[in-house]
């Protein structure tokens, strides 16, 4: 059982990682890079001089180690893709372990979309898609609702989709608003640098990319997940 | 009427602890791994994966 979830994990989470790679570097790393010109040429004028985030004691520091751009940025965040890849595959398959039901491809999908309401939905319906140079102070904080936003989705989905009394079934979908209801953390706007179409055209293709990124990971993971298994010599 | 004898019972019951045991594991090992690339706040980390925390819309800055 081990063997089939970390197999599972490994080529359904590598593969869905490579094609979100594939997608980040073809649509929104062009765009990051596009708002790191912004955030660097900031005036003097504005109320954030440029690296002032840097100085934040939650805020890591600009001025650190970072890789150098072109092939070796590339591959660091082909690394960070892959490992975020891996580690929502770990996610997905234990979820589905913890259910306890076969699965196929059509049901990884659904739970693909379970995924993608948790981890891109819920938390961008308070915390939008941020390019370089949109956000300053309050970065734990805003990491604390994104983790607390899809903690509260997934077990409110879990609660509405598996749980058979109708008073639980609303319990979850209650859990599920309940960060909405509390409101995000969200960062004074104020005039910052960058054109506001370059912010939206961010949002709509980091969601589009996520959402993708899901949709194979999910259905990748029903595919493999029943392949990558003993037969149960208890299972009779 | 099915009978199922104890021994089955128990056996059934202790596949489902080690099910539930293994997905348990995965989820928090996963989420080990989804921690470290998107939200751990070494500077070192941060800069590495700067561009897929980004992407992913993880809070970055």
């Amino acid at each position: 059982m081990f063997r089939q979830i970390v197999l599972t994990a490994l080529v359904a989470g590598g593969l869905a990682g490579a094609i979100a790679f594939g997608a980040h570097t073809l649509k929104a790393v062009p765009l990051i890079a596009q708002a790191e010109v912004y955030e660097k040429a900031t005036p003097a004028s504005s109320p954030t001089p440029p690296h002032a985030h840097a100085q934040a004691a939650d805020t890591p520091a600009h001025d650190a180690w970072e890789p150098e751009d072109g092939i070796e940025r590339a591959l660091y965040t082909l690394l960070a893709d892959l490992v975020t890849g891996i580690g929502f595959a770990f996610v997905l398959v234990g979820a589905i372990q913890v259910r306890g039901r076969a699965i196929d491809a059509t049901q990884g999908l659904m739970w693909g979309l379970a995924g993608f309401a948790t981890f891109s939905a819920a938390p961008a319906l308070g915390l939008p898609p941020e390019l370089p140079g949109m956000a300053g102070d309050g970065l734990v904080e805003r990491q604390i609702w994104w983790l607390a936003t899809a903690f509260a989705t997934a077990a409110g989905l879990g609660l509405f989709a598996f749980a058979a009394p109708l008073p639980l079934k609303v319990a979850g979908v209650a859990l599920a608003l309940l960060p909405h209801v509390i409101g995000a953390p969200v960062h004074p706007a104020e005039a910052g640098p960058l054109p506001a179409a370059l912010a939206a055209e961010f949002a709509a293709v980091s969601l589009v990319t996520a959402g993708m990124f899901w949709a194979v990971l999910g259905g990748l993971t029903g595919y493999f997940l029943p392949r990558f298994a003993r037969p149960q010599p208890l299972a009779d | 009427m099915t009978f199922l004898s104890a021994n089955t019972v128990n056996h059934v019951a202790q596949a489902a602890t080690v099910r539930m045991l293994a997905g348990a594991l995965a989820i928090l090992f996963g989420t080990f791994l989804v921690l470290g690339a998107g939200f751990a706040q070494p500077s070192a980390v941060h800069n590495a994966a700067h561009d897929a925390r980004h992407a992913f819309s993880f809070p970055c800055h």
